[in-house]
């Protein structure tokens, strides 16, 4: 498998990360090699051979849905890069 | 050396089951013990804590109160300790050894932050490792490499090399790591003390930040099997925070120590001996193997035939995986932001660019690249379906052995930057680790001698679903016979 520049271009943009040429030129090597690498999958046999997700299986866990006071406003927002009053501020997203 | 300072030496070598009889005796307190693990801290060259904790001292005053007023909570309590920084701790950073959480102070504690400090352990700080747990070296942190204890020279590995270089430097009891794909065990292998990797669910990873969510469990690294047993008995259990903890009843883990080798069916595996395996190592292997057979260990050759095709499958899920997890570093709810930017999809991918390191990057284009439209089958979907063949191949062995023995890592220790210029190279090195967290199963690390430079050399026990019991039986008879 080749991984073109194109390709890096474009897995890049739906990573949202912004790379430099350098970056995209090593990084289409590497890719391709380790992409090389996992291709050592397409040899097993794998008809009809179900795909695992979890190793342990745990079914979904219920709860009741109770009232339960929640973390305070004022310390989850100590994080926020950029505040105003009680929201997280970004930049404007509609016109 | 005068006698004040082999003393301390002495004191800080001590295990923690040790220090617990020393506090119990009352020949210590807490607070000599947090001091003097504080003192070595501020003296070490290692880099293994990104933060110490300025409230130590006050949590060990108060273990010591609650000592002196009959009201000790346990083996731990007053026991200094330092964490992975990749657990979250209520008011104290907790970094993940990146840009992107350099300043983060989480509103909450992970469940097993949590858990030790109600048991009376003192926090000492959290540690150094690789940026978002993803390597096999410590080098890559925003903060700086880990340095190996044994050889300043050399990597401590990783992901968790702070905390296996914390305890091989006598700088804490015991720490805790995370294990994706061998992040407890290889780095407490390089290090010369013990890992453990429990089974998938047997520990809540609330508070954890996620790398794999399939793969990753909390592991304690110690001086011995004693304190693994401790502090497993400590942190283990159902966790209403954590739908994946598993509610399965929990064994005294200190009883699994005293059960002897004998009649314990041991299997080696062949594809983990061959090629790629170094000859010092393969033969401490062999040595430890010897060792528990004199001890009335039955001890065999047995197959994992889908081994191979495990390293490939890891990397695979555990990127697909990462990229979906650190989506959310965005720069809008907590975390770095970058400085200049004129709309909100600029904000984001200058944040994302800048916050990330190269390995994190690599893995999320990686993982973007394995799920896209197109390669979705070939690559997620098949190294899930190895992932059935390979715990096939487990639970077909697990039926003649009640654990596995093989090399924890190929290699000992390399050289700082020595694999720099080939991430492949670094990846190759994980083969003896990441079946385990495919399959979701419990291992350990212990040490197995040293190679002819004198660093440590890590053997691995491996154990069907919950068997975490088993492997520290055979670990406790593997300490016993490398005494005797």
């Amino acid at each position: 498998m080749t991984i073109t520049i194109e390709t890096v271009q474009h897995i890049a943009h739906l990573a949202k990360l912004q790379l430099s040429e350098t970056e995209m030129f090593r990084l289409a090597d590497e890719m391709e090699k380790i992409v090389g690498f996992a291709d050592k999958l397409s040899e097993l046999d794998i008809e009809g051979v179900k795909p695992t997700t979890h190793a342990v299986a745990v079914q979904n866990v219920l709860r009741d849905d109770e009232l339960k006071p929640s973390y305070d406003r004022e310390k989850i927002l100590q994080n926020a890069p950029e505040r105003d009053a009680a929201c997280f501020l970004v930049p404007k997203v509609v016109e | 050396m005068n006698q004040s300072i082999s003393a301390a030496e002495e004191l800080a070598a001590l295990t923690a089951h040790d220090a617990s009889c020393r506090l119990a005796e009352g020949t210590v307190s807490s607070v000599q013990l947090t001091q003097l693990m504080l003192d070595r801290i501020a003296a070490s060259q290692n880099n293994a804590f990104i933060t110490v904790n300025p409230k130590a001292l006050e949590e060990a005053a108060a273990a010591d109160a609650r000592r002196q007023k009959g009201e000790a909570r346990g083996p731990l309590d007053g026991i200094p300790m330092a964490l992975k920084d990749n657990i979250s701790t209520q008011g104290l950073r907790t970094t993940c050894a990146s840009r992107m959480l350099a300043e983060f102070v989480p509103p909450y504690s992970a469940t097993v932050a949590r858990r030790l400090s109600e048991a009376g352990c003192v926090l000492l700080g959290k540690l150094n490792m690789d940026e978002f747990a993803m390597g096999s070296t410590s080098e890559n942190s925003y903060f700086g490499p880990v340095r190996n204890p044994r050889d300043p020279q050399r990597i401590a590995g990783g992901s968790s090399g702070g905390s296996a270089a914390a305890v091989a430097e006598n700088l804490a009891y015991f720490t805790l790591g995370s294990d994706t794909g061998g992040s407890v065990r290889q780095p407490a292998a390089m290090c010369g003390v013990m890992g453990m990797k429990p089974t998938y669910g047997r520990i809540s990873r609330y508070g954890v930040v996620a790398f794999a969510s399939s793969l990753d469990q909390i592991g304690p690294i110690t001086k011995d099997a004693q304190d693994c047993a401790l502090v497993l008995n400590a942190i283990a259990g159902k966790d209403l925070y954590d739908g994946s903890s598993l509610v399965n009843p929990l064994p005294d883990y200190l009883d699994a120590l005293k059960d002897g080798a004998a009649g314990l069916r041991i299997g080696i595996p062949k594809e983990y001996m061959g090629e790629g395996i170094s000859e010092e190592v393969r033969m401490a292997v062999e040595r430890m193997a010897g060792l528990l057979e004199a001890q009335g260990a039955i001890v065999e050759t047995c197959s994992l035939p889908r081994t191979e095709y495990a390293l490939s499958a890891y990397y695979v899920i555990s990127s697909a995986e990462a990229c979906s997890n650190l989506g959310r570093y965005d720069g809008v709810k907590y975390g770095y932001r970058t400085q200049a930017y004129a709309n909100l999809a600029e904000m984001i991918e200058k944040t994302r660019s800048e916050g990330f390191g190269d390995e994190v990057k690599r893995r999320i284009l990686l993982g973007t690249y394995t799920l896209s439209a197109g390669y979705f089958d070939a690559y997620y979907k098949r190294a899930q379906q190895a992932r059935t063949l390979i715990m096939e191949d487990f639970r077909k062995v697990f039926h003649q052995y009640d654990v596995l023995l093989t090399p924890t890592s190929p290699v000992t220790a390399w050289t700082l930057g020595q694999k720099h210029a080939n991430p492949l190279e670094i990846y190759a090195m994980d083969v003896c680790t990441v079946s385990v967290n495919v399959a979701g199963l419990p291992a350990l690390s212990l040490p197995c001698g040293t190679d002819s430079q004198g660093l440590p050399i890590g053997a691995q026990f491996i154990a069907n679903t919950l068997g975490e019991a088993v492997l520290l039986r055979a670990a406790a008879a593997a300490e016993k016979g490398g005494r005797a």
